[in-house]
């Protein structure tokens, strides 16, 4: 008993011992923090419930109402769907990209290094300058999408696509170029998956007799299947609160038809001085997030059991 | 026969991975490829759509750049965008390391769970907080400063830095703190005399993704600051590079691909450390 | 069941530099158990992975049944391997696991409950079926890769380092049970080890290789008691063979037959021993002493005897029976042919 008892006894010691002092580093970080994650995020309610605008003072609440006027403008309406439009299809495009890009990317092979660099430029540049270029390649006018389609006689000179301003293909702009700048994340984070399965495993499974696709599908993607739900995770949380790929190529255009939830709110929110309506949109958001936050602890907790 | 049949399965397959590879560098790269070429054409030759838009059809021309660097705010902006990064990076470090410590180190089992929740703040999005927020930078008088950005984004580089930090400190040996106490520093004086100076990498680390999320913020900067010559290269550049309807499309694309690539160069070299923050230890 | 045989085989990892595997020629026999014998980096897995087709051979020719399989995918060698790490699929349960390459061989769906079944009762293992790997022993999962293996019964059976991620008495268990079980189901099966106590009780015959060169291919006597060169004299038996040189000749012995001089017969080798140091390793004692004079200075003779009251310090004289005596070439270290030795 004694020897058991001993060791126990030092280590409650030495924790009552270091405690004070762990609070005393911790507590400034969480305090930070907390006054702006925390304060912001319970204010973000307060206001949703309130008639606050900018400029004016002295909030009155004002229970639903905010909400309730919410619901009924077709605008919001149509920036929720098109937020799941643009958030469902974005990350299908990304999973299966990145899935095969990071397979073509797993062997050693040289410029490796260059290629990985050239990949990743997307995800690393300012999104807002990414954007700008974009904003450029698919010019109503000067558009060099365009002009290849024309000189392989694709598409008419006098019938060209206005790639951000007709209704679907601005839907459909707006998504690959959320894909082109979450395409790199997703592929580092699966390629990292990759490396991490033992060079036994696929070789076993080619003395098994399987193939390429069935060690794929059967081997490969199921043993990856813990990161490619981190790297869906985030990409879901990326995209579905993304204001600035919208913001900066179509402004919620034309005819709000990418008008996403978070532009919304901004244009709202910001531009329109409706700070009590700009929150309650914003707070569509939370349902799913808190989703994603339990489902990523999930994962964690699963990393720590196993 | 089956030496041919070998050979043509290892071609197939070598050729299928150049043809992924090729089509994604072109998806990912092209923008970039694009931006170096607006930024060298003369306006006359970017206007003119009957012109081939690959090549030169006129000589090249250092006039865009020149008009970026002379005539707008972008080395103004530039420099703000230095200034906060500066500034964020040093309240980041000195609120982030000592927590991230403590969480690896001195509260037990608590200090993962804690850790973890750490973490999930990074999951609550500035197009959440933005109004509210804005409503705090005007109480605090802040509104078109920088100050207030200064203040605002250690909230999001915070929690990231703690996270990378715990996982480094865990990787340094428990023993090598007992020694140093056992010779006489107290837990304190062993975090800053030997677990800090160790760190160097895990620090400089966390200098280069900070500094990263600040260029790369968009909404808050966009939020709070309003007058051109206060801005930040990721709202300045969209947003004040555009006059009306005219667009200066060279230098637009000057400062879009000035401000990304020596951010890229260096993220790159930091990039497995990245992954290792982000996959919550799905991969071992 | 096959016949593996390699022509010529090396394995050039990188060009200019010295191969891993160098111009192997060897040919198994029906059904037998051949063994892969050598140290780290000698080149036996890389052969074996070879034959496995997870590596391509610079150049030479691997043949399994007659037929030249070079560019034939490991699918279609029709071979099965158990990887050192066993190489199980994480995600899958036991049951799966062993069904997978009747899968991927499109075996017929109703066939596999009874293959499964069959392979899983052979190793004792049918009660694990519906479990993950990672609830498994070591012992456990090993078994599971052997069933894997079988399961499809193949014509090859190739086994890199199976047992070496056991602890020491499970390995000897298992030991004893792979070697039933190839007696049982009598494939050909190559068999590569660092081990030489695994090569030696296993192997119809031993393959010992060196630096990526055979050294010597034989049964486990042939090897022990008249190894080729100096490296296998020395590589098998623990402690190693006795290796003294004399003029252009290296002289060796096993430990176990240098014996008191009254032990010996008149033929023998006479050896004046200053004793070092004695080790009681409770069956047996070992010994070593300098030899006195100018026989052999600053060389260690061991000697392993049943009992042995001998103290440190003392002389004593020692002998080896002429007929176990094993001659070396000092220039090739090759095995050389007996002759009268020169000792003054």
């Amino acid at each position: 008993m004694a020897v058991t008892g001993a060791p126990r006894a030092r280590k409650r010691g030495k924790r009552s011992s270091g405690f004070g002092l762990g609070v005393a580093m911790f507590l400034p970080a969480v305090v930070y923090v907390l006054l702006l994650v925390a304060v912001p995020f319970g204010m973000a309610f307060f206001y949703a419930f309130s008639d606050a605008r900018i400029g004016s003072g002295g909030e009155h609440f004002v229970g639903f109402d905010n909400f309730a006027s919410v619901l009924e403008n077709p605008t919001f309406r149509k920036a929720l769907g098109n937020s799941f439009i643009f958030t469902i299809s974005s990350q299908v495009l990304v999973l299966i990209g990145s899935t095969a890009l990071a397979l073509a990317l797993k062997d050693k092979f040289r410029g490796r290094g260059f290629v990985r660099f050239l990949i990743l430029l997307p995800w690393v540049a300012p999104i807002s300058l990414g954007a700008i270029g974009w904003k450029w390649i698919l010019d109503s006018i000067y558009s060099v999408v365009n002009w290849v389609l024309i000189a392989v006689h694709l598409v008419k000179p006098f019938d060209k696509p206005m790639w951000l301003g007709q209704p679907s293909l601005a839907m459909i702009s707006v998504i690959v170029v959320h894909t082109w700048r979450l395409l790199p994340f997703s592929t580092v984070i699966l390629l990292a998956g990759l490396t991490a399965i033992p060079r036994d495993i696929p070789e076993a499974a080619a003395v098994d007799g399987a193939g390429f696709w069935r060690t794929l599908f059967e081997i490969t993607l199921p043993m990856l299947r813990p990161i490619l739900n981190v790297a869906m995770l985030f990409g879901i949380v990326f995209t579905f609160t993304d204001m600035i790929v919208v913001y900066v190529l179509t402004a919620g255009g034309p005819y709000d038809s990418t008008q996403v939830l978070p532009s919304l709110a901004f244009f709202t929110g910001i531009q329109g001085s409706d700070l009590a309506a700009g929150a309650a949109i914003s707070l569509f958001l939370v349902p799913l997030l808190v989703i994603v936050a339990l489902l990523m602890l999930r994962v964690a907790h699963r990393a720590e059991v196993t | 026969m089956a030496r041919r049949r070998g050979q043509d399965r290892a071609l197939s397959r070598r050729i299928g991975r150049g043809l992924v590879i090729a089509f994604f560098m072109v998806f990912l790269g092209f923008p970039f490829y694009w931006m170096l070429i607006t930024i060298f054409k003369q306006n006359a030759d970017l206007y003119e759509t009957e012109n081939n838009p690959f090549i030169f059809n006129a000589s090249p021309t250092l006039e865009n750049l020149r008009l970026l660097f002379y005539e707008t705010g972008f080395v103004r902006w530039l420099g703000n965008t230095a200034l906060v990064g500066i500034l964020v990076v040093g309240i980041t470090l000195v609120l982030a390391l000592p927590a991230a410590y403590s969480l690896a180190r001195l509260t037990g089992k608590w200090g993962g769970r804690l850790g973890i929740l750490i973490f999930l703040t990074y999951l609550v999005p500035p197009t959440l907080l933005f109004i509210p927020l804005s409503r705090i930078v005007a109480l605090l008088g802040l509104q078109d400063s920088i100050w207030s950005l200064v203040i605002v984004y250690p909230s999001f580089t915070i929690p990231f830095s703690i996270w990378l930090l715990m996982g480094f400190f865990k990787s340094i040996p428990r023993e090598l703190e007992d020694a140093a106490m056992v010779d006489g520093l107290t837990r304190f004086g062993a975090f800053i005399k030997l677990v800090v100076p160790m760190s160097t990498s895990g620090i400089l680390t966390v200098v280069i993704f900070t500094f990263t999320l600040v260029t790369q913020e968009f909404v808050y900067a966009l939020t709070f600051i309003s007058p051109e010559s206060h801005q930040m290269l990721s709202v300045g550049v969209p947003t004040y590079l555009i006059l009306g309807d005219v667009y200066f499309w060279g230098s637009l694309m000057g400062g879009c691909l000035i401000a990304s690539v020596p951010i890229a160069l260096v993220y790159n070299l930091f990039l497995d450390r990245f992954i290792a923050g982000f996959t919550v230890g799905a991969v071992k | 069941m096959a016949i593996v045989e390699t022509r010529a085989v090396t394995k050039v990892f990188k060009a200019g530099t010295l191969g891993a595997v160098n111009d192997v020629d060897l040919r198994t026999e029906e059904g037998e158990f051949l063994v892969f014998l050598g140290p780290s980096g000698s080149g036996k897995t890389t052969l074996l992975r070879m034959i496995a087709g997870l590596e391509v051979p610079t150049s030479g020719e691997i043949l399994i049944g007659g037929e030249v399989v070079n560019d034939l995918t490991p699918r279609e060698r029709r071979i099965a391997m158990v990887f050192q790490s066993y190489a199980l699929y994480p995600h899958l349960s036991v049951y799966k696991n062993i069904a997978f390459p009747l899968k991927a061989q499109a075996v017929p769906k109703d066939q596999h409950r009874k293959k499964v079944e069959w392979a899983a009762g052979l190793l004792g293992i049918g009660h694990l079926l519906e479990r993950k790997p990672r609830e498994l022993s070591g012992g456990e999962r090993q078994r599971v890769a052997v069933a894997r293996a079988i399961v499809r019964e193949p014509s090859v059976f190739l086994l890199d380092e199976p047992l070496s991620n056991l602890d020491a008495k499970l390995r000897a268990s298992a030991r004893a049970e792979l070697e039933q079980f190839h007696r049982r189901v009598g494939t050909t099966t190559i068999y590569v080890t660092h081990d030489q106590v695994e090569a030696m009780a296993m192997g119809d015959r031993v393959v010992v290789l060196h630096k990526g060169v055979v050294r010597q291919i034989g049964t486990p006597k042939q090897v022990y008691d008249d190894p080729a060169d100096t490296f296998v004299a020395t590589f098998l038996g623990s402690p190693p063979m006795n290796l003294l040189e004399n003029g252009g000749l290296i002289v060796g012995f096993r430990p176990e037959h240098v014996v008191p001089v009254a032990l010996a017969p008149s033929a023998a080798l006479k050896l004046e021993l200053k004793i070092h140091n004695v080790e009681y390793l409770g069956s047996e004692w070992i010994v070593y002493g300098k030899p006195e004079g100018d026989r052999a200075p600053d060389k260690m003779v061991i000697s392993r005897l049943p009992t042995a009251d001998l103290e440190i310090g003392t002389r004593h004289t020692f002998a080896v029976a002429e007929h176990h005596l094993r001659f070396f070439d000092k220039a090739t270290e090759k095995r050389a042919p007996a002759r009268a030795l020169s000792w003054p």
